[in-house]
Parts: structure tokens; C-alpha cells; sequence
């Protein structure tokens, strides 16, 4: 078995540092060693999205990914999308449009669509979905995520995305 | 579903990728962008002793163009990819066809000498490679060899890379003026492999068709060439009777099985829409009918 | 009625500020201190005798504190009760057999669930294989592998039913149509698994099992004597939020008792969250059914009789509240239309596929599509257009309320305008003329109409229709009855108030809705009401009833709460007028006070009124109760137990969905487009329309994707073959449909706000609604769809075939 080694990162802005053995994955890392659990696992093999980050920036999936691998990064989880107590743009459209309901994929679908808006700040409703189609929602049938994305979409500054 | 204990490796550079690939031959798997691993992993329907990830090593990442070529280094994510433009360019087929791979998040660490290495035979990239004739650069400790994408592809998920080899390059001819490109999938949702998925490439000259690239994925165990149709059309000129009797040739030459999803008849019956689809679509962006 | 101030509203959510912030506490979030973890090995065959199981090496790996198999199971714990009279053996594990591929076998408690899986692959199993049966017909055959030897019969139960006289009205019919159907097991999987953790004191007895389960909490008797402890020592918390459900969650029990039984033998707090791979192979999902059903009708279309006899296939082991999947909906197995003679032939079988439980829409999906595709047929076969056909057998709106043949009361409702109002905003006019151009150009465009009766509030004696009328008639049986739900309003010492529920909701927004009617009966804000679920048995007024499935809580909760409401106020009115010195009759509360009903002053405010009562109870009289607290269990009068003929009237409230959908299928692909998708309810009042059209949205959803994608598909060995997410294909955000929502509202006589369930909605209708779409589209090559779900590459075989048979 191989040894357990020190990680540091950075999270949400902060600096934090754990341990973990290299089969760990980073979802369960930020779970289970930082006490991040608004990440959220629903399939661990890359589908269901609901384990979407942002690390360096771009969304990913952190149950494909080794918490070692994670080392030295930069990541945004649920936790810090809003910020100074503000929600983000993105957060306050969901909640105006209803696109969320038991909220479990909501972590996935809010750093989904974050990353979306950086890269085309103007998506139209094909590109809205084809980047939904990254996550896997089982309540709202999607119609009212994607209202909310298009709201939060047209709420932002075009050139930041944040 | 928790991976299984393995020995980490993630050397910086090359060399001590190449020293551990001898070492453990084939005991140990290369993480590059994990999309695949990772889930096979998790599964544990893989348990390989090691795993030398090469996410670190500087250098294996860049897309560089060299006179009618685009050399792409192995772990070139899918998403630089993407939004290159000089992917875009001279290569817009590639670029068209990684936007259907898996979903941007997926695309943010997938890489396509990874793709390529795990050679999943309704994948895009393998089916890509197969059109253009790609080229990819294997090295082991012992030296490099270039291999073409038709011996490159094995069978089902096995290439022809030596268990002390590692693919380190992937190189492009970059499209030729005057032609028009186009991918065809058909999935049964957006992000998922192809239950059939056509890629194709034409080079124009009036009504005469100067090359022919069409490869099929998603209907044996590896992607296919679509060499008889690719014959019909460069024989027959670019007209829609042509056009069919090469789509009924590019079904002919399949030989797909039937699994969950698809029948190997529609599956082969797919092959003959999307070939034609493809085709069509190629023809009126190499005549400017549509971008 | 008044103007509302909140009920009706779109109110935004109380629960969205924790989720939408990573702050929501689902089970694998719940803080509990010094868990171990459970891994779980699950049965390879679908049918194998368990020879020998050594765990010794398990025992001994690197971080594992205990090992739990089938001997244990079988001797420490009872199999379940069951709803039938087969003494069907389910225990909580694999004991002598393994009858699905992923059943328990062994269980594994170790420091993390990594150590645990490791642990896992040093246990030895010896099995032998046995012939395995998958196909519900197959394996009701007399000569197939039997599941259960000593039930003799892979036949779970079976019910033969004869309303009115359908026997004459076949033979009297001008006309019948008739199909066999083939609905798939479909799964409405949400994206939280199941989870379990469980911790025992030994010194007091009590064994508390947190899990996201979603109820009905008769399941606790059956866990405490699975679990062979006293009732009153088994505590079940579901923690606050529930990542979904659609039904599945009530099926989280048996793992209930595994857990429990591990915390309880190891002696160690166990924390189990499955994994998707388990899930799918092993959780739970809707019956795969065979049917066959067929209409008897006159000339003019009117429908006369129905007849129908189906298999339910409840896979290895038939679990509670199964057989439910073929009787809940018997109070409107007419669905909307006046026809009154019926018979059912009733089969429920097990075969070698994962146990079955509710999922959205229970056992009405299957019902709907059967129907409103024999209506299509009939339709057809009468050269009558669809629409008419059904416009001629509704059910008139001053019929309500209805008593079905079978004993449903339908409470309220005008289906002919809800119908018409469907059609209207489609332009179902528009869409045919579409259709009649599209023909001419060869190209397959279909309009589909479906209409259904959606129940809501089971009645939970509708289950002992399962039992023969002669063994319900016998001395010593218990009859089974009621749909009841509990809820306490408590005025704090400041004039805040607070809700207490027991309700186990999974997104659908309880609080918000229960906030909305409190703050509405004491014309407060909604700041000041403050509303708590977290379903706790020590804690929370509950009954075998309670819990959150049947689209019950818009009806049963939301009518508890007005009425803890109104029994808060009253007793504040009485305490007020002591302290005003005024009658009683001369007041009344509204707008946050008691005040004159005549207006004016002198008034008091809740907050002055609570403080008078908190801060100095001695200045009430000792006769008068010096709390402000009321608690309201709200039931139905008409949820009675089956009758001696079978008729039961199995929920409480019934709404009304029409449905209109155009779709065009592609002739070189066959894969179908949803061009067009309108659905009109009824579900009485409607409470909150954010909420409402989220349910209806997401229930569409997973109708489509019973119809268009999903099917939890086996192989002839039991092998099951989807047990990925890669394979289990539930449809995204490419796949959804735009969806045009209308509501009328013909508010229920017997709630006190008028309103109705509407959780399970189009989730029922959508598979109908499809079906009768693309039959349609494909018309001129007479295909009907009497199969789900729809496929590309089926039906690209269907369009070949009737090509081939065409030329």
C-alpha cells in the first residue's frame, strides 16, 4: 500500500492542507479530510455531475480525479460561490426560477454553468443545454435550470463571468 | 466503489516514466487525464500495481503546427483542444469532433493521447485519427517509433503500443484548401459514445472529388476506414447518386454486434445515414455553402 | 373566497438558501460521532444456493472491526412481513439463496469504506448456481425455476375481479379492441443513494437508525420485528434533506435492518452509503408487467367494458407495500371514463430480478399507457377522432362527486373542460392540419392525447385487496384503513411561531408550503412562522401512515397544518377573551390578533397574547390549558378498508391531467422528436405555483424517460446490464422538452384548503402520452406502441418490418 502524503491547496481562497492515501479521491478528500461535503457524490464514474469543482478555473469532476493530483491547485467548490455573504448571480437565479428542488445537484449544476458563462457569456438555449447535459438532475426536468442560467446569463458583466 | 491500493508514481519528467514502464511492464497503467481510468478504477475492473500519472511532466502539452501537419503532445487536454484556433483552422474536423466528447468538465482533464491509448472503439478521437491517417510517436527507454493509425488500432482497447512504450505525440495532416469536413454522431443523449459515429473529410475540385477521408466508429472493434466509400466518391464524382452508392458501400463494409443500446442492423443502417449526412455536410462547407 | 396573501403565491423557498450554498445536510453529511464504515458484497448470480461462506480472512485485513453474513442474518433477525398471503421469506440478507444479482451475501464494518472494500474481496463464497427466470410471463409458468420451495409458486398473489357485469357487455359491444402490453422496469433513481447509519446504546435498548427514507412509517413495526426489538427502542431520524426519492426511498428499509443489525452485533456506530453501482443493481425500481387488456365499446363510441389481466414482476422477493403496484390505483382503474363494468385478472410473480417498490406514479403509468392506447385504437378502429372518442366518455363535471365502479370517490373536477382547454392551447386543429401536409410529404408526424385520473393520498387499506374478501370476512382480521398526518403550531414566548411536521420530504419544498398556509390562517408574515420536518419517531406525532409518497402532503399535511391553525386560534381566542373580559363570540383572530369581530379595539397581538401566557400563566384560570400549542391529525372519513366486493376507494383526493403532445420520427434514424407538449391539470387549489410546476416538470420527466430511455434491462442469465449511468440512460438537459403547464381548479370538497396531490403527475401520463404520439406518426405504416421504452433502434426494426410487410 502506498503511504499517505501531505496536501496543500488552495479551497475557496483559503489555504488548507490534509493527508491522504493516493487511492483517495478528491471528492471524498474534500469531504471527509477538509469538511467541504457540499460537494456531493452521486455516481463516482463521471456522469451524474453532481461532484462538479472548479479547479484552476474549470470545472471538473472530482471523483475522477486523485486528491494528490489536486496538489498545488486552486479550487472553487459550492462553498465559495457566493461571496462576502452575497449570493452570486448564478445562485440567485436558481433560487428565483425554482431550478432547484431536493438540491442535491445543485453543487454540480451551479460550477456547471459557471464555467459555461466564462467561456461563452452569452450562451444560447442549445449551448445552455448542451453544457446542462454535463449534470444529471432527477427533479426539476432541467426547463427551469436552464431559464435560471439564461437569467444569470444576461445579470452578468459579459467579459468575467463572475 | 473506491479504487483499489496501487503504488503512485508522478515523476516530473519523462524519463522516469519510461525507467518505471520497464520496470513494471505491464503491471502498471499511465493516468493521463483519468476519464476513463479513474470510473475503471473506482469500479475495480481495473487493479493495476502502479499508476504513473504524467499530469506533471512539462512539455507533454502543446499543439504546434509544422508544414501541412499538427503535432499535438499526448497530454493535450481535450478542452485546449477545443477552443484552439489553430485547431480550428487546420483542423476543424478535430475540433468539431471533441466538442462531442464526454462534456466540458470532462473535456477539462481529458487528454487525447489518452483517448487514443484506451482506443474505446465508438470513441471520437480513434475515429479521427483513422480518417486523416494520423501518425503517433511511441517512446520507450530504448528509443521512439512513428505508427500509423491503421496499426495503431488493434482491437477491442488494444493498441499496438509495446507495455514499455508510452504514446507521447499525435500528429495531424492539417486540411488541405479547398475541402470540407464533418462529424456524425448518433447517441442516444448529447455527452454519450456513439452508437454510430461517422467522420469525414473532402477535398474538392469542381464536381470531381480531389481525397476522400471517412472512417466510421461505433461498428467493430476498431474504428473502421470507410476505404470502398472513399473509392465511390473520388470514382464517381460528387453527385447524390454517388453520395448514396457510397453511404450503402460504407454500410457494407461494417461489421458491427449488438449490445444494449443498438442492433448491429441499425447500427449498420446508421452507418449509411450518417455516411451520407456526412458527406453532404463536408461537400457544402468545402463549396462555402456553409460554415 | 377571500383574497389570498400567500396561498396561491409563487413563494420562493425557505429551503433553498442552505442548498444553493453547500450547506444542506443529506445523510453522508450528517455529523455523528465515530463512525465505521460499511462495505456491502452482493450476490454475482441471479440465482445461486449459498454452500458455504468463509469471512475469516475479511476478519482479519487491515482496519476491519466486524463481518456480518447470512448465518448471523438468519439467526439474529425475522424476515419481513409480507403483504401477501405466500410465506415469502425476505430477510434483510441473502440466507439460504441469492435470487437477484446484488443481493446482500456478507457485509464488511471497517475504518473507511476504502478498507472495507478491500475487505470484501477476501470473503469466500461458494455458490451454486441455479437456473435463473427474469421474464414475469416465463415465470409464472408451472415448470420454471422456483424462487421461494416453500411457496411452491414463483405466483406471488393473484386476484380475479368483477365489477358490474362485463361478461354481457362484451357480448353486447358493436365493437372490441384488445393488445397485449409491455411496460419496462423503469427506476426514477435519484441522484442521492441510499443511505444508512445506525448506533445502539446498550444500556437503555435503543438502536437509532438514520436514513433518508422516505416512509411509509408502518415500515417501523416491520423493522422492529425484523430486528426482533421493542418498538418503542427503535428510533428512526431521517435527517433534513433527502436528495430525492419518486418512491424509491421507502424501499431503504431492509438496509435499515442490515445497519441496525451491524451497529448492534459489532457494537460500533455503522455508517453505510451505497454506491451508484449498487444502486442500480439492487435499490429498487417500478414492476416490469405483461398485460393484456381489451375494451368493449358500442358503434358510437361509447365505451361499455373494460377487461384486463397483467403480471407485475416484483423481482426475487415480494417486499413491502408490494403487491401496491397493482392495486393502488383500483379506486380509478376506470380512469376518467363513466364505463361501469370491468373484470381484473390480477397476477403478481417474482423472478430473478431486484425487488420492487413505489416509483413515481405507481402502478399508474402502467394502468394509463394501457388505456389511453386501447382509446387510440378504439378511436381508430371506429373512425372516430381521438379527442371525440374521449369527449364522449367522460365523466361530467356534475357528476362529482363520483363513485367509480370500483369504489374511488372522485371528489371534484370537470374533465371535459380540462380536456378541451389541452386542446386548445396545442391547437389540436392546427396540429392535424400539420399532420395531413406532413403526410403528403411522406414524413411521420403524430399528434397523441392522454388523459388520467391522478390519485393522491393512499388509502392504506387499498393493500388488502391483495387478500382474498374470504379472508378479509374472517373473525380475528384486523381491517386495514387510513391516510392520516400530524402537525403541531406552538406560539413561542415572543409571538413567533412554530411548525412541527412528520413529514420526510425530498425536494418538494414542505416548509415553504407549510409557512404559506401558517402564515395564512394567522394573517402573520412569513418570517414569523418557522417550520421544522426532520421526521423523528421519539419525537414526532406519527402513524402508520405517515411519511411523504402518494402525493400526499399538498392534501393531507398542508390540510393538518390549517387545521392545527385553526385549533391554535381558537384557543387563543378563548384565552384572549378571559384576559379582555370579553365573550368569546364577540371575537375572532385575524391579521395577527384577536380583536372584535365587529372591528375596532381593543385588540391583542400574538405577541402580547404570547407573552401574557408564557410570562404569567397564573393569569388564566386552572380550568383553561395554559399552552399555545395545537396539534391537528388530519384524516379521511372516506379512506375506509375494502369492502366484500372489492370495492375500496383507494385514495383520497383525485385530480385530472390532459395531456397533448405532437412528435415526428425521424425515417432514417427513428428517433423521436418532441415537437409539441401541453398538460392541463387539476389539482384543486394550488398552494404555491413554483412548487407545483416543478413537480409536474420533473414528473414529465421521468415519464419520458420511462417511455423514451430507461429500462433496467437483464440478460436471459438474470445478469443485470445496466448497472452504470453509462448504461441506465436517464434523459439531460438536451432531452427535456419544452412544456406548456395550465391549471384549472376544481377545489376538493374534503380538504379544508381545497387542495389535491399533484407529486406523481404527468409521470403517469407522459409514457401514454408518447405512445399514442408516435402510434399516431406512424400510422400510415400501422405500427402501434404497445411497448416501452421506445427506442430508436426498436423502433427502426418496427418501420422496417411494416415496410417490408407493406411491399
Amino acid at each position: 500500500m502506498s503511504l499517505r502524503r501531505k496536501i496543500r491547496l488552495e479551497v475557496n481562497g483559503e489555504t488548507r492542507e490534509g493527508w491522504a492515501e493516493p487511492r483517495k479521491l478528491l471528492v471524498d478528500f474534500l469531504r471527509e479530510e477538509l469538511g467541504l461535503t457540499g460537494t456531493h457524490v452521486g455516481c463516482e464514474h463521471g456522469i451524474c455531475g453532481a461532484c462538479t469543482i472548479l479547479i484552476n478555473g474549470e470545472a471538473v469532476r472530482s471523483c475522477l480525479m486523485l486528491a494528490v493530483q489536486a496538489d498545488g491547485a486552486e479550487l472553487i467548490t459550492v462553498e465559495g460561490l457566493a461571496a462576502g455573504g452575497k449570493l452570486h448571480p448564478l445562485q440567485e437565479a436558481f433560487r428565483e426560477h425554482h431550478a432547484l428542488q431536493c438540491g442535491f445537484c445543485t453543487p454540480g449544476m451551479l460550477l456547471t454553468a459557471y464555467d459555461l458563462l466564462r467561456v461563452n457569456p452569452s450562451p444560447n438555449e442549445e449551448e445552455i443545454r448542451e453544457a446542462l447535459s454535463a449534470v444529471l438532475c432527477r427533479c426539476t426536468g432541467y426547463l427551469t435550470i436552464i431559464k435560471a442560467v439564461r437569467s444569470a446569463a444576461r445579470r452578468l458583466p459579459a467579459d468575467t463571468g463572475k | 466503489m473506491k479504487p483499489p491500493a496501487f503504488e503512485y508514481h508522478d515523476p516530473v519528467e519523462l524519463e522516469p516514466v519510461l525507467e518505471l514502464l520497464r520496470r513494471y511492464q505491464s503491471e502498471a497503467k499511465i493516468l493521463a487525464g483519468g476519464q476513463s481510468l479513474l470510473a475503471l478504477l473506482n469500479f475495480r475492473l481495473t487493479r493495476p500495481a502502479a499508476l504513473i500519472d504524467i499530469n506533471r511532466i512539462t512539455g507533454l502539452s502543446y499543439i504546434k503546427e509544422k508544414p501541412g501537419w499538427l503535432y499535438l503532445g499526448a497530454t493535450t487536454r481535450q478542452r485546449a483542444i477545443e477552443f484552439s484556433p489553430l485547431v480550428r483552422e487546420k483542423l476543424p474536423l478535430l475540433a468539431e469532433a471533441t466538442r462531442l466528447i464526454g462534456h466540458l468538465p470532462t473535456r477539462t482533464r481529458g487528454t487525447i493521447g489518452g483517448s487514443l491509448a484506451h482506443s474505446d472503439p465508438a470513441a471520437e478521437y480513434p475515429v479521427v485519427l483513422t480518417a486523416l491517417d494520423g501518425e503517433l510517436v511511441a517512446r520507450a527507454e530504448s528509443g521512439e517509433r512513428v505508427l500509423k493509425a491503421g496499426e495503431f488500432f488493434q482491437g477491442l482497447m488494444t493498441t499496438a503500443l509495446a507495455p514499455d512504450e508510452m504514446l507521447v505525440e499525435v500528429r495531424l495532416p492539417a486540411m488541405p484548401a479547398g475541402s470540407g469536413w464533418a462529424f456524425e454522431e448518433f447517441s442516444r443523449r448529447h455527452g454519450d459514445f456513439a452508437i454510430v459515429g461517422v467522420a469525414a473529410q473532402l477535398s474538392v475540385e469542381g464536381e470531381r472529388c480531389a481525397s476522400a477521408r471517412l472512417a466510421a466508429a461505433g461498428v467493430g472493434p476498431v474504428p473502421l476506414r470507410l476505404e470502398s466509400a472513399e473509392q465511390a466518391l473520388k470514382q464517381g464524382g460528387l453527385n447524390q447518386r454517388t453520395i448514396a452508392e457510397a453511404a450503402a458501400r460504407a454500410a457494407e463494409q461494417t461489421q458491427p454486434t449488438s449490445d444494449l443500446h443498438a442492433s448491429a442492423e441499425y447500427r449498420r443502417h446508421l452507418t449509411r445515414v450518417l455516411t451520407e449526412r456526412a458527406i453532404n455536410r463536408a461537400l457544402e462547407r468545402a463549396r462555402g455553402t456553409r460554415s | 373566497m377571500a383574497a389570498h396573501r400567500f396561498i396561491g403565491q409563487p413563494v420562493k423557498r425557505v429551503e433553498d438558501m442552505p442548498l444553493l450554498t453547500g450547506r444542506g445536510l443529506f445523510i453522508a453529511d450528517l455529523p455523528v460521532a465515530n463512525p465505521r464504515h460499511a462495505a456491502i458484497l452482493r450476490a454475482p448470480y441471479a440465482h445461486a444456493r449459498i454452500v458455504s461462506i468463509d469471512a475469516s480472512r475479511a476478519l482479519n485485513a487491515p482496519g476491519v472491526h466486524g463481518v456480518i453474513t447470512s448465518e448471523d442474518v438468519a439467526k439474529l433477525t425475522r424476515p419481513f412481513a409480507v403483504g401477501v398471503r405466500a410465506p415469502v421469506k425476505y430477510y434483510c440478507m441473502a440466507t439460504d439463496k441469492a435470487r437477484f444479482v446484488g443481493e446482500p451475501v456478507a457485509l464488511v464494518v471497517a475504518d473507511d469504506r476504502y478498507l472495507a472494500e478491500d475487505a470484501l474481496e477476501l470473503i469466500d463464497v461458494e455458490y451454486e448456481p441455479l437456473p435463473a427466470v427474469t421474464d414475469p410471463t416465463r415465470a409464472a409458468a408451472p415448470d420454471a425455476p422456483l424462487l421461494h420451495e416453500e411457496v411452491g409458486t414463483n405466483i406471488a398473489c393473484r386476484r380475479k375481479m368483477t365489477y358490474g357485469d362485463p361478461r354481457r357487455a362484451f357480448e353486447e359491444a358493436d365493437v372490441v379492441v384488445g393488445a397485449e402490453f409491455k411496460f419496462p422496469k423503469i427506476s426514477s433513481t435519484p441522484i442521492e443513494t441510499y443511505g444508512v447509519v445506525a448506533s445502539y446504546e446498550p444500556g437503555s435498548g435503543v438502536l437509532t437508525i438514520w436514513a433518508n427514507f422516505m416512509g411509509p412509517f408502518i415500515l417501523h413495526s416491520l423493522l422492529a420485528r425484523a430486528l426482533n426489538i421493542a418498538e418503542n427502542r427503535l428510533r428512526l431520524i431521517v435527517p433534513p434533506d433527502i436528495g430525492g426519492s419518486y418512491g424509491i426511498k421507502t424501499s431503504v428499509f431492509p438496509y435499515m435492518a442490515l445497519i441496525g443489525l451491524a451497529a448492534m452485533k459489532i457494537g460500533t456506530t455503522v455508517r453505510w452509503i451505497e454506491d451508484r453501482r449498487e444502486h442500480l443493481l439492487a435499490a429498487s425500481s417500478g414492476t416490469d408487467r405483461a398485460a393484456y387488456r381489451e375494451l368493449a365499446a358500442r358503434k358510437d363510441g361509447t365505451i361499455l367494458a373494460m377487461r384486463a389481466r397483467w403480471l407485475d414482476n416484483v423481482g426475487g422477493y415480494i417486499r413491502s407495500p408490494e403487491p401496491g403496484c397493482s392495486f393502488r390505483p383500483i379506486g380509478n382503474w376506470v380512469g376518467p371514463y363513466r364505463l361501469q363494468h370491468l373484470e381484473i385478472d390480477a397476477g403478481v410473480v417474482m423472478s430473478n430480478k431486484c425487488p420492487t417498490g413505489p416509483n413515481r406514479g405507481y402502478g399508474c403509468g402502467h394502468l394509463y399507457f394501457e388505456i389511453e392506447r386501447l382509446v387510440d385504437m378504439l378511436a381508430e378502429k371506429l373512425g372516430i377522432d381521438p379527442a371525440e372518442l374521449r369527449r364522449r366518455n367522460l365523466i361530467q363535471p356534475n357528476e362529482f362527486p363520483y363513485r367509480t365502479p370500483t369504489g374511488g370517490l372522485y371528489d371534484s373536477g370537470d374533465y371535459p373542460a380540462a380536456l378541451e382547454r389541452a386542446l386548445k392551447i396545442a391547437d389540436y386543429g392546427e396540429l392535424r392540419r400539420e399532420q395531413a401536409k406532413a403526410r403528403e410529404q411522406g414524413r411521420f408526424f403524430g399528434v397523441g392525447v392522454a388523459l388520467a385520473v391522478d390519485p393522491s393520498v393512499s388509502n392504506m387499506g387499498y393493500i388488502s385487496v391483495a387478500l382474498d374478501p374470504e379472508v378479509r370476512g374472517r373473525p380475528g382480521y384486523l381491517p386495514k384503513s387510513g391516510a392520516t398526518e400530524a402537525v403541531s403550531v406552538r406560539v413561542d414566548p415572543l409571538g413567533k411561531i412554530n411548525v412541527i411536521l412528520g413529514s420526510t420530504p425530498q425536494g418538494q419544498g414542505h416548509r415553504t408550503i407549510i409557512a404559506q398556509v401558517v402564515a395564512e390562517e394567522f394573517g402573520v408574515s412569513l418570517d414569523d412562522v418557522t417550520v421544522t420536518d426532520e421526521m423523528d419517531t421519539f419525537t414526532r406525532l406519527w402513524s402508520v401512515s405517515s411519511g411523504s409518497y402518494s402525493s400526499r402532503f399538498a392534501t393531507v399535511g398542508a390540510s393538518a397544518a390549517a387545521v392545527a391553525a385553526r385549533k391554535l386560534k381558537a384557543k387563543l381566542v378563548k384565552q384572549a377573551a378571559y384576559l379582555m373580559e370579553m365573550p368569546e363570540e364577540a371575537l375572532e383572530f385575524a391579521d395577527g390578533q384577536v380583536r372584535p369581530r365587529a372591528g375596532g379595539e381593543p385588540a391583542l397581538t400574538l405577541k402580547d397574547l404570547a407573552g401574557r401566557v408564557h410570562w404569567n400563566a397564573s393569569a388564566l384560570p386552572e380550568s383553561m390549558e395554559p399552552g399555545l400549542e395545537a396539534t391537528a391529525v388530519f384524516g379521511f372519513p372516506e379512506a375506509k378498508s375494502p369492502d366484500a366486493t372489492d370495492r375500496v376507494n383507494s385514495s383520497n383526493t383525485y385530480g385530472f391531467i390532459a395531456e397533448v403532445m405532437a412528435v415526428e420520427v425521424d425515417p432514417d434514424t427513428a428517433a423521436v422528436k418532441i415537437l409539441r407538449y401541453v398538460s392541463v391539470h387539476d389539482a384543486g387549489t394550488i398552494i404555491n405555483p413554483l412548487i407545483a410546476e416543478g413537480q409536474i416538470l420533473g414528473g414529465a420527466l421521468h415519464g419520458l424517460g420511462g417511455a423514451l430511455y430507461e429500462e433496467l434491462a437483464y440478460d436471459e442469465d438474470g445478469q443485470q446490464l445496466c448497472a452504470s449511468f453509462m448504461d441506465y440512460l436517464v434523459p439531460t438537459a438536451s432531452d427535456a422538452p419544452q412544456l406548456q403547464i395550465e391549471h384549472l381548479i376544481s377545489p376538493s370538497p374534503f380538504t379544508p384548503l381545497g387542495s389535491k396531490g399533484l407529486g406523481e403527475a404527468s409521470s403517469m401520463t407522459a409514457p401514454a402520452v408518447v405512445a399514442n404520439a408516435v402510434s399516431d406518426a406512424l400510422k400510415p405504416l400501422e405500427i402501434e406502441i404497445t411497448e416501452l421504452p421506445i427506442t430508436p433502434s426498436k423502433l427502426w426494426q418496427m418501420i422496417e418490418q411494416a415496410r417490408s410487410r407493406k411491399s
